[in-house]
């Protein structure tokens, strides 16, 4: 972004602020400002008119964020302290805006309100919203990742589905590639950390040290899941691509250029968009597998999905409590799942809108009861960047296991000397303070 | 206009001067100069998330981040990527838009108008769209070049996977997109050549080739430095085709000093090294720039 292009971006934002903040509400409501991303942002409007109905006293603006601007924007907005009162929020930014101090803490209100039983939802998730003991976010909507795959190649290669072990997945694998020369077993783009990290969540390894100071991927845990995920490259049953290579991955795989790739629920519908009639009983999900047979059933996948969150500096903090609690009832979470196809963070919204019925939704739901999250660290997003290089380094033969890990590890510990420094500086104070 | 008349006048006029001027200045010291020091100062923070947080957490570090940049061979790297950029899109994109002056400048040529406009569509296009046309022209199995390629013989390559070849598909890209510019400026500079010049030069038997190299190539080298030097201060500031295209892959091939800067600063907010890395580039840029300048100095006779 040029210089004039960046002044000329900052004032439209003052501008837009000061025209949100200055609107008087004339009918005697409190408003309370709530941002959501993308679609989101446009579906979640259906549901205020009933809160409004039932709250007289409260007004709901719901301004809409497009997601790839949505980091950027609320970065912004809080430095520019223009922040609204709640918001939508990517769940792998909640430690990230919990170190800057953005977010209300919401554990006591959670624990005192009857809208909330976690019990009825999935603890990998509510795990993500918690930092240094403190929950920071509600669970509005809930994802992770799944296999997706062709049914009848799988069939026509006799592969043994749904898979209950690493073995078994590359062997379905190896058969399905032998099926056709020019075709693959699965889609793994090159350039992205989740599926990688995921294998090393499932085989237990830490990933950090030392209290999230310092990286630890150089260790037996990680390196045999880099070792298993980076052998489907070299043995030709994943292409070397990047996202960017993909083309079009419903027509790809649809024409059977790779029979499985790993996603989230909002292909679930894009499939049913985007793929030719024909291909549409042909596709269906299934869990991950655990690394070793007779493990537990699934193997765990990355928890994700957003969460809605109060803010610190927020001017109606009792109002948009009153938003976020109304959201996260089960029939709210229904009706949000009815307009927008996100999944409900709560099971019994899945019961009573018959997701849990539909068998390609089911491999969610069974998912979702072994889903744990990225290390909550802010730095992650910048580790996760340095992870797939190193990926994509072993990938391409440009480095061996060995030297890729070591040399993450290194990444990991200078972009971490931050929080190193933060950390033990708050511990200094502690242990002075108690000394007086 | 006149000379001043008395001594009082021409400070009256000097102050109506800055009168006017001022509202420009103001603008420069506010957009310019102010941000220019501010990000100076940047440099030799850490500043970085927390700091946006809290600002008692920003330490001042001195020359640190520039040490760490230069002791950092992923900065090297994006130099050397920048560089790699600069020496091949710049002669490249000169030969072609000379190239393509000299054709639709020519006499035979029929449509001059249309051709201009065709070869300077690239630069009003949208990078972005560009951007998405030619990665699917590239697709290493579905793209329209190596189908053509493997068509006559030629095995295809993995354009935008492979480290070398994706390096050529960005500097391809960039001279596609610029080359058009620079065209209608040598356009320009080949219609100011007097045609008694070259009338005069025929007379005594000269061919096409003296009349290229000793007529038209020197009178163009104020051109020529003009074009040289705006292509290469653009190709040092390479942003938006690895953005678009490969994201500074693979293996951060393409990753240029601009790109890293950007991703160092509004994706990870390392803002202190972010502005490290620019006054870098500055001090490349320039350095480039030096160079050039004082190689057309070396031979004032002919420049």
């Amino acid at each position: 972004m040029s210089r004039s292009c960046r002044a000329r971006f900052v004032l439209a934002l003052l501008a837009a602020t000061c025209i949100s903040a200055c609107k008087r509400n004339d009918d005697g409501r409190t408003t309370v400002r709530f941002w959501a991303f993308g679609r989101e942002g446009e579906e979640v409007r259906a549901l205020v008119p009933e809160f409004e109905r039932r709250n007289p006293d409260l007004h709901v603006e719901v301004e809409q964020v497009p997601w790839i601007a949505a980091h950027e924007k609320i970065l912004t907005a809080y430095v520019g302290d223009a922040l609204p009162d709640a918001a939508q929020m990517g769940n792998t930014w909640i430690p990230e805006m919990a170190a800057l101090s953005a977010l209300a803490p919401l554990k006591a209100r959670i624990a005192r309100s009857k809208s909330f039983d976690r019990g009825d939802s999935f603890a990998g998730v509510w795990d993500s919203n918690e930092v240094g003991g403190e929950l920071w976010g509600a669970p509005w909507y809930v994802d992770t990742r799944v296999i997706y795959y062709r049914t009848d190649l799988i069939e026509e290669a006799h592969a043994p589905w749904p898979p209950k072990s690493w073995d078994e997945w590359r062997t379905a694998m190896e058969r399905v590639r032998a099926l056709s020369p020019d075709h693959f077993a699965i889609l793994l783009p090159i350039d992205e950390w989740a599926q990688v990290m995921t294998l090393g969540l499932q085989r237990g390894a830490p990933l950090l040290k030392d209290g999230g100071r310092r990286g630890h991927f150089d260790e037996p845990q990680f390196r045999a899941a880099l070792a298993f995920y980076t052998g489907l490259f070299r043995d030709g049953l994943a292409p070397p691509l990047d996202q960017s290579g993909v083309a079009n991955l419903f027509q790809q795989f649809a024409e059977g250029y790779f029979a499985m790739f790993i996603s989230g629920p909002w292909n679930l519908t894009e499939m049913e968009r985007r793929l030719p009639p024909e291909m549409q009983t042909r596709w269906a999900t299934a869990p991950m597998p655990p690394p070793e047979a007779g493990g537990e059933y699934p193997g765990t996948s990355l928890a994700g999905g957003a969460s809605l969150v109060v803010f610190r500096g927020a001017q109606q903090p009792e109002g948009a409590w009153r938003w976020i609690e109304y959201l996260s009832e089960p029939a709210q979470q229904a009706e949000f799942f009815r307009r927008a196809g996100d999944l409900p963070s709560r099971r019994s919204a899945w019961k009573v809108t018959g997701l849990a019925d539909d068998p390609r939704a089911a491999a969610f739901l069974t998912q979702l009861a072994q889903v744990s999250p990225a290390p909550k660290v802010p730095e992650w997003e910048q580790i996760g960047a340095r992870l797939a290089v190193a990926t994509e380094q072993v990938v391409r033969g440009a480095r061996t296991a060995d030297s890729a890990l070591a040399a993450l590890d290194a990444d990991a510990d200078r972009i971490l000397e931050k929080r190193r420094f933060l950390l033990d500086r708050a511990a200094r104070l502690r242990a002075t303070e108690r000394h007086r | 206009m006149s000379a001043p008349r008395t001594v009082g006048g021409s400070s009256a006029e000097a102050r109506a001067a800055w009168w006017l001027l001022s509202p420009a200045l103001l603008a420069i010291g506010l957009f310019f100069a102010v941000p220019l020091v501010a990000a100076l100062f940047l440099s030799l923070t850490d500043f970085d998330l927390y700091g946006i947080a809290d600002l008692g957490t920003v330490r001042f570090v001195g020359l640190g981040n520039y040490t760490d940049l230069l002791a950092d061979p992923r900065f090297w790297r994006a130099v050397k990527n920048t560089l790699v950029f600069a020496i091949l899109g710049g002669p490249l994109t000169i030969v072609a838009a000379l190239f393509g002056a000299v054709l639709v400048d020519s006499k035979l040529a029929r449509w001059k108008g249309f051709f201009r406009t065709v070869y300077y569509a690239p630069v009003v296009t949208t990078l972005v769209a560009a951007a998405v046309v030619w990665r699917a022209f590239l697709h290493p199995t579905f793209g329209p070049v190596n189908r053509i390629l493997s068509a006559v013989g030629i095995p295809g390559v993995d354009w935008l996977g492979n480290p070398r070849w994706a390096t050529l598909a960005i500097v391809s890209l960039s001279v596609w997109r610029t080359f058009g510019y620079c065209l209608v400026i040598f356009v320009a500079g080949l219609q100011s050549i007097p045609t008694s010049l070259y009338e005069a030069a025929r007379l005594e038997g000269a061919g096409t080739w003296r009349l290229t190299m000793d007529i038209t190539l020197p009178l163009l080298k104020p051109t020529t430095f003009f074009v040289a030097v705006i292509t290469s201060v653009g190709l040092f500031q390479i942003f938006a085709e690895p953005y678009v295209i490969t994201r500074g892959g693979p293996l951060e091939a393409t990753t240029s000093l601009a790109l890293m800067m950007y991703e160092q600063g509004f994706r990870w907010w390392s803002l202190g090294r972010a502005a490290a890395i620019a006054f870098l580039l500055f001090v490349l840029i320039l350095a480039a720039s030096a160079i050039q300048l004082a190689i057309r100095r070396l031979r004032p006779e002919e420049g």
